[in-house]
């Protein structure tokens, strides 16, 4: 009999995500308000070794879909597959990862149970045995308590939000083989391959973030090659810019951050933007270099641990996040930085 | 081709949204077309204007909505409808993705329902997967590129952003797709465009309309707050080189443990 408890465990090409054992850990404490223990539903092609180390992590059920037709996350079968174990099992509470995969089985999975889906979960508690979810809304900028009035409740939790249990592969638990829900001629879609995006870390996962702003293009010390009209100017500098962003970011093993600002004058790619209409990002450290700070952007890092802010203007509503500030020129301080963490990390 | 582009209406993402007295309020700040709904609007357009067409732009909503409505008409969308029922203040996404659905059926013939990624007011972002869900078509959510687009044939080819990179996914229409902004830049809307839409007359569906009968929402918030108020002492490094600074802040940075 499975639990009243369950985590989805997402994973990528055999390889649990982050964030995957962080979901077993809010599982467990949820459970701990529930009873019972924390039963993991794995879903993939070879993945055996995926429900190894969830037991290694303390669950104490596996229920293992491994067929080829599930090797690529495709929302519909991993959804039917959820959604037809539910229905048989009854579970209070599934949870899921804060990732692309994790909220859109969610979604879905919540259509085919027509119950209540809730993401980026903060907090867990229990109230008169029904869930009770914080997180954030309008980007953070207000919290709230968010809760189901049908079960099971569908819950996304913030990645970052919650601490992975210590493992420990001395245990095992009960594992149940269990059959995909759709024949590959049901599946509506083909996933044809991937492309990897200019590595780096992600902004996601990332522990520590290193961010620029407008500010990065401003470098007076830099000339052009020739040639350029004033725009490509421009962008040149914030790319030189960027390059000292990047030398601090793997000097730390962060990943790089952009204001909108930044990605809006082209200076980098949108998948850096860190903000209301970007990511919304809490590493333990954000160094933010040549951002004002302006509400939209706050939205999506208020929530880090120490902010540190480089900018050049003292009155940059940015210091007002900052534990650490320092009013000065990021093109001499940011490369200090980085030599000076490389000497003390030794990297 | 027969696109609907799905809208909502949100404060302004550079408002100052705050709790007075238990009411959520961002003063005066505009309410707009949800930033990541342009995108779509921009999308449809473009699907139209390769492969010819027209793009229907639909929202659930109060009156208001109708503003969110009235700029995707004025980017180019040649319909609007607004859904609008009492019984659906409050709606959650599950059932605003019913109502979407059925108003999608109603508009009929439909090959492709675009979608923002999420709303930057609930930050839910899951009504894109759930209409498909609801609709029985396939969704592809968060892409970035349309790689192939082939109304003929009735094939779509796409790519996701997703944690790891791209993921490139093929799939047969009618289907929903949500978009990230790298999808395409948002045109503003024209000064003949904004006329026009200043004058549509936007049809509204009820619930009945639908035929729908919905029994409320079934997540609800039973309490919003301010977020905790953080005290941070700022602490200034001054004074000194570069190098001075740089050393000093390592320090600082390093006995906060987080690295």
């Amino acid at each position: 009999m499975a639990d009243k408890v369950w985590v989805f465990i997402d994973q990528f090409n055999g390889e649990a995500h982050a964030s995957a054992w962080e979901v077993v850990g809010a599982g467990k404490e949820l459970a701990g308000m529930l009873g019972g223990g924390v039963t993991a539903v794995v879903a993939g092609s070879g993945v055996k070794g995926v429900a190894d180390e969830a037991f290694h992590y303390g669950v104490s059920e596996v229920l293992l879909a491994d067929d080829a037709s599930l090797a690529d996350f495709r929302a519909e079968p991993y959804a039917s597959l959820v959604s037809s174990l539910a229905k048989e099992h009854q579970p209070e509470a599934i949870l899921f990862p804060t990732t692309s995969r994790g909220r859109e089985l969610a979604a879905m999975v919540a259509v085919d149970l027509n119950t209540g889906v809730m993401p980026d979960a903060m907090a867990l508690e229990v109230k008169d045995g029904t869930v009770v979810v914080t997180r954030p809304v309008y980007a953070g900028k207000l919290i709230t308590k968010a809760m189901s009035s049908a079960k099971p409740a569908l819950v996304t939790v913030r990645v970052r939000g919650f601490t992975a249990p210590e493992p420990d592969a001395s245990r095992s638990g009960k594992l149940t083989p269990v059959s995909p829900a759709l024949n590959e001629d049901a599946i509506p879609t083909k996933v044809a391959g991937y492309t990897t995006s200019g590595g780096g870390v992600s902004l996601n996962d990332a522990g520590a973030i290193v961010s620029g702003g407008r500010g990065i293009s401003n470098n007076p010390a830099l000339t052009p090659p020739g040639g350029m009209d004033e725009k490509q100017a421009e962008i040149w500098r914030a790319q030189e810019g960027f390059k000292l962003i990047g030398e601090l970011a793997s000097a730390l093993g962060a990943a790089v951050g952009a204001s909108r600002a930044a990605v809006d004058a082209g200076y980098i790619p949108y998948e850096h933007q860190v903000g209301q209409t970007g990511k919304v990002v809490s590493p333990n450290l954000y160094i933010a270099c040549g951002i004002s700070g302006a509400i939209q952007h706050q939205a999506g890092m208020r929530t880090s641990k120490v902010i540190v802010a480089i900018n050049k203007d003292p009155e940059a509503p940015i210091f007002k996040l900052a534990r650490f500030g320092v009013v000065g020129d990021l093109f001499t301080v940011v490369p200090a930085l980085t030599d000076e963490f490389r000497k003390r990390l030794g990297k | 081709m027969k696109i609907v582009v799905c809208v909502k209406q949100v404060p302004d993402s550079a408002a100052k949204v705050v709790v007075e007295n238990g009411q959520v309020t961002w003063g005066d700040a505009p309410l707009v077309i949800n930033p990541w709904d342009e995108y779509a609007v921009e999308t449809a357009l473009r699907a139209v204007e390769t492969h010819g067409g027209d793009v229907t732009v639909v929202s659930v909503g109060g009156e208001n909505a109708k503003e969110a409505l009235k700029h995707a008409l004025a980017m180019g969308c040649q319909t609007a409808i607004l859904v609008s029922d009492p019984k659906l203040s409050g709606a959650d996404s599950l059932l605003t993705s019913k109502v979407l659905a059925a108003a999608i059926q109603k508009i009929g013939g439909v090959e492709l329902a675009f979608f923002g990624r999420q709303a930057i007011d609930g930050d839910v972002g899951v009504t894109a997967a759930q209409t498909a869900r609801v609709l029985g078509w396939p969704a592809f959510t968060l892409v970035s590129t349309i790689a192939n687009l082939d109304p003929g044939a009735g094939t779509i080819k796409v790519e996701r952003s997703i944690e790891e990179g791209r993921q490139i996914v093929e799939g047969k229409l009618p289907a929903v797709v949500s978009v990230v902004k790298d999808i395409a830049e948002p045109r503003y809307p024209s000064f003949m465009g904004i006329r026009k839409a200043s004058r549509a007359e936007i049809p509204q569906w009820s619930l009945a309309d639908l035929g729908l009968t919905v029994s409320g929402p079934v997540v609800t918030w039973p309490e919003i707050t301010n977020p905790p108020k953080r005290e941070i002492v700022t602490e200034l490094i001054t004074g000194g080189s570069p190098q001075e600074i740089a050393a000093s802040l390592v320090d600082k940075i390093l006995e906060e443990k987080v690295l």
